[in-house]
């Protein structure tokens, strides 16, 4: 395996006043991989997740995107390199339309973003583009709606098509299938295999299920540290592993 | 969507008739105050309403806009057109470093720091010399608009103010359906989202701060000049509380509410004069009332009800 790490962590560590919620953790995702960090509740899952966007700062560790390291970079920098995150809670912007939903992504590469004297038509050549990547979610018909009216799983469907219109190297993905019913998770195993043809995916998921049939490989977190790394096969025979998983289901 | 678009043609064109028959039917300079108030509310609208940042501070720029202007044009012979320039650029210098200071923090503590710091403009406008402490400035003269408008005229006054209004509306309007309105939105709706999308919302926060802090200070100036007076009750915090009122009271976040809730509250405040401090907490309970039946503003509910009207079942 020598391909190219794309996103890395050594030693990434966060202390919330005492309390480590991420302790030492050494990652290396692989550029083109499916790479899943699951865990069990209170592993620290999230707070890696958070503070590889940038969204917390690490106590001590670093991370390096693309070889540099951004672990002081702003979270928005970090977006427009590349490596951009979802939402656990869906992340829509409600009072839009589901089409100025994912426009909204589009419209910043134009650069016209602080001109507040235009007329929102300049928009509109963008409309085609959102169009086509609402088609990918099934949101075509749903284009001219508020995103409040959608259903829950529309809207997970929205978010998803928002982020892909940035069009990430690197896709954070947070519990993408979290508090949904059966079909919509196949929709969403269906799009993330889809989005993750020809990028690098993380993701930090409960659902063992999707996981094993989506990641190449996977990370085990326990109490902030990694417990095991490998394939699904490997890591669903580890026995810490099952014992990660079965003590905290016994309790 | 064509629905809406009559609509906003309709509102419009009802407002600007208004706008036309108000010095003929009511007093030129209360329909004035009206329209200053009006383009102040507008200007917090901006913020609040598609921002969704609560300044609680807004008398600042309305206030020392005011100052300035009147000093410019009584003190230093500025003609009237230059004074209101210039005291528009005092607010939105102002507006930057206020907002520049204030959008580091949200919510509450954004609230309290442009509270806080308008309280400063507030001591500022009592101590300093050229705002005449307790007193003001006084006899502002409006003198001639662009060498040829006799502003002392109240009918030419009123269709200047009018034209002033409009502009402001204008700005408003395009800013709010502009690319950075729909940042603007984003933002309102979910911060972190719009920061995951990659933009700067800071930058975008501080923008909207600063126009809505320079049309503040256009209200303002334009005020000193109808009123011939600069005051303190301009900058007083009283002032940054009566304008949240006349947004939410007219409807948050629509594009005429903040003017209806203005003529409301400026309409209640002469109207009931006669009742002398009983104005307050007959506003107070309207503004209880309002906020416990429709709390999308009056506006805001006329709007929720032809919306529900015309909309069909979704499919």
């Amino acid at each position: 395996m020598a391909e190219e790490i794309v996103l890395e962590t050594r030693g990434l560590t966060k202390d919330f006043k005492g309390f480590v919620a991420v302790d030492g953790v050494d990652l290396a995702v692989r550029r083109g991989t499916v790479h899943a960090l699951i865990g069990p509740n209170g592993a620290g899952k999230t707070t890696v997740f958070n503070l590889l966007t940038r969204f917390l700062a690490p106590t001590a560790g670093r991370i390096f995107f693309k070889g540099v390291d951004i672990t002081s970079s702003r979270p928005a920098v970090v977006a427009r390199q590349g490596l951009v995150r979802s939402f656990q809670i869906s992340a829509v912007f409600l009072h839009l339309t589901v089409l100025e939903n994912v426009r909204v992504a589009l419209q910043r590469p134009l650069g016209t973003s602080f001109q507040f004297w235009r007329p929102e038509r300049v928009l509109d050549v963008l409309n085609d583009r959102a169009m086509e990547i609402l088609e990918t979610v099934d949101l075509a018909g749903f284009a001219s709606h508020a995103a409040v009216e959608l259903p829950y799983g529309r809207k997970r469907a929205l978010e998803f098509a928002t982020t892909l219109a940035l069009d990430p190297e690197v896709l954070l993905l947070d519990e993408p299938t979290s508090g949904m019913g059966h079909e919509d998770v196949a929709r969403v195993t269906a799009l993330i295999r889809k989005a993750a043809a020809d990028r690098t995916v993380l993701m930090v998921e409960h659902n063992l299920g999707v996981v094993a049939n989506l990641s190449d490989t996977i990370t085990v977190l326990q109490r902030g540290k990694v417990l095991a790394e490998g394939t699904y096969d490997e890591v669903s025979r580890d026995p810490r592993v099952l014992e990660a998983y079965v003590g905290n289901a016994d309790a | 969507m064509p629905a809406r678009g009559n609509g906003r043609w309709l509102g419009g064109g009802l407002l600007l008739a208004a706008g036309l028959v108000a010095p003929y039917v009511v007093y030129p300079v209360f329909a004035m105050k009206v329209l200053c108030f009006a383009l102040f509310a507008c200007a917090f609208n901006l913020l609040l309403g598609y921002t969704g940042l609560l300044s609680f501070g807004h008398a600042a720029f309305l206030g020392s806009a005011g100052y300035v202007t009147a000093y410019t044009v009584k003190s230093l012979g500025f003609s009237p057109g230059l004074g209101l320039l210039a005291g528009t650029a005092c607010a939105a210098v102002l507006g930057l470093v206020i907002g520049w200071l204030a959008i580091r923090r949200s919510g509450i503590y954004f609230a309290m720091i442009t509270l806080g710091l308008a309280q400063v403009i507030y001591f500022l406008s009592l101590q300093l010399e050229f705002t005449g402490g307790e007193d003001g400035i006084q006899g502002v003269p409006r003198g001639v608009l662009f060498g040829v408008l006799p502003l002392d005229n109240p009918l030419v006054m009123y269709h200047f103010v009018l034209a002033v209004f409009l502009f402001g509306f204008w700005v408003v309007y395009r800013a709010i359906h502009s690319p950075f309105g729909q940042v603007l939105k984003a933002i309102r709706e979910n911060e972190p989202r719009a920061v995951s999308l990659g933009y700067d919302v800071h930058r975008y926060k501080l923008l909207a701060f600063v126009l809505s802090a320079t049309l503040a200070g256009l209200a303002g100036g334009t005020k000193s000049l109808v009123f011939q007076l600069a005051s303190l009750t301009d900058v007083h915090w009283h002032t940054s509380g009566e304008v949240v009122l006349m947004t939410l009271l007219g409807g948050l976040g629509t594009e005429f509410g903040p003017v209806v809730g203005a003529l409301l509250v400026v309409t209640l405040n002469n109207y009931l004069a006669g009742f002398g401090s009983w104005v307050t907490v007959i506003t107070g309970a309207i503004f209880v009332v309002c906020v416990l039946a429709f709390r999308r503003g009056i506006v805001g509910e006329i709007l929720a009800f032809a919306r529900s009207r015309s909309a069909p079942k979704d499919p």
